[in-house]
């Protein structure tokens, strides 16, 4: 059980294609590049592969932040799997932000295999972004404390 | 109206007098007063029981999809059925989107276009009011079926204009007011998932709310699932939505659906020029892609 008073450190979800962002990640390792801890990686075969839900789900559950990265826009490896996604999030990003989820809290990108350094400093981009919100998790659950577990 | 329900019936019963159709989807008197019910006359004596009034709510393509199932084992020489459905501009819209998602058999339906004044608000909910033209309709751009079979004459309501003036109202609050008051509005739901039945794009066999595993929603009577049962529900209408207002006649505990639904009916608009069930985009809008889409939402780390 977390104190209020604590600072709690974000956890971020990133879902990353496996052709390309999951690549450009394993590529910021191996080049030793630093970059927040604070990322959860899920690998995933596409961009395309993301459900809405997954992201909704990832935010149920505790994280302060969804990150989405695939390859860029003509290099997927199924053709036209991240063009098909890109529509999809941009009408999930407009619907979550009208329905008051900051814009900050779920994120999108594209990162190639050999771009470790633009997946660090996404990573850094978006894990600042999520600390510098100031307001409390949406849809998250309560936290079951001994009051409230039954 | 009258003379609309007259003409209705006489195109009903003709076409099960010259066998064309098994079952006529239409509406009947309801138990209630001020009240019609969705009714499935499979004769021509069963069409006598149809009407046309202003409380002719439900979309009635919410059933098109379960009438027209292939059963688990068909005897042989199944054929599926031949289904005529009465149709408002919305249901006509909800056709369409049907038939696009390859639920519904193109040559096996006969949609009678009825031209439609507008339907009276359902009286339930919190806040049951005066009978008026319900908002749904008011905001209408299509009151009459475009590609119907059977066009029944009679002058409709004129279309309006897409405005979606509380759409941008409500994106004009600030995050944390819009986030308030969309917790306070799903905060009502008893989760009796009367919108999901009533909806006529919600027709999975499964829905991932049921589901159990993985479960997407549980059971447990928290504000958190509730909400992602929301979220998931109205996302899964984007670019499908046809703002027919189904799920907000059905809600029994008067919950504004509307306000939600219609953000992703503007943004399919304006994002991609798309009217679902309207406009004559062969594929869901969703289900294709345009190599020009709009990237301004992506993350750039390297922009300042």
């Amino acid at each position: 059980m977390t104190k209020s008073t604590e600072i709690r450190e974000p956890t971020v979800v990133a879902f990353l294609c496996n052709w390309c962002s999951y690549a450009g990640a394993d590529l910021a390792g191996v080049s030793r590049l630093q970059y927040p801890a604070n990322v959860r990686v899920i690998r995933v075969p596409c961009s395309g592969r993301v459900d809405p839900l997954y992201i909704i789900k990832a935010l149920q559950e505790g994280a302060d932040g969804v990150l989405v990265s695939g390859c860029h826009p003509g290099d997927c490896h199924y053709i036209s799997g991240n063009l098909v996604a890109r529509r999809k999030f941009a009408m999930l990003k407009s619907f979550m932000e009208y329905l008051g989820i900051e814009p900050e809290r779920v994120q999108f990108s594209w990162v190639s295999a050999s771009e470790g350094g633009r997946f660090a400093s996404l990573i850094e981009k978006v894990v600042k972004d999520v600390r510098g919100l100031t307001t409390s998790k949406k849809i998250a659950r309560e936290e079951r404390t001994a009051a409230n577990v039954w | 109206m009258q003379d609309q329900e007259r003409k209705m019936k006489a195109a009903a019963k003709r076409l099960f007098d010259d066998q064309k159709v098994d079952v006529v989807v239409g509406f009947r008197k309801g138990s209630l007063p001020n009240s019609s019910r969705p009714y499935f006359a499979r004769s021509a004596a069963d069409a006598e029981h149809l009407v046309w009034n202003g409380f002719c709510t439900a979309n009635l393509a919410a059933f098109l999809p379960k009438l027209f199932e292939k059963p688990a084992r068909p005897k042989d020489g199944y054929k599926p059925p031949r289904i005529a459905v009465i149709a408002k501009g919305c249901d006509g819209r909800s056709v369409s989107g049907l038939i696009k998602e390859n639920q519904v058999p193109r040559s096996n339906l006969i949609v009678i276009g009825v031209p439609c004044h507008g339907m009276v608000t359902s009286n339930k909910g919190a806040k049951a009011k005066k009978e008026e033209v319900a908002r749904a309709c008011q905001e209408c751009v299509s009151p009459t079926v475009k590609d119907a079979d059977i066009t029944i004459d009679g002058e409709g309501r004129k279309p309006a204009k897409t405005a979606y003036a509380r759409v941008k109202a409500f994106a004009g609050k600030s995050s944390e007011e819009r986030w308030k008051a969309f917790v306070k509005e799903i905060s009502k739901c008893i989760r009796c998932n009367a919108c999901r039945e009533a909806c006529p794009n919600c027709y999975c066999k499964t829905c991932f709310a049921d589901q159990r595993k993985p479960s997407w929603v549980s059971p447990a009577n928290e504000l958190s699932e509730t909400i992602v049962f929301h979220m998931g529900r109205m996302f899964h209408q984007a670019g499908r939505c046809v703002e027919c207002d189904a799920c907000v006649n059905a809600c029994p505990m008067g919950i504004d659906l509307r306000l939600f639904t219609q953000k992703l009916a503007q943004d399919a608009l304006d994002l991609f020029g798309s009217t679902p069930g309207i406009a004559g985009d062969e594929v869901p809008m969703l289900n294709t892609f345009a190599q020009d889409d709009s990237q301004c939402f992506i993350t750039d780390p390297e922009e300042k």
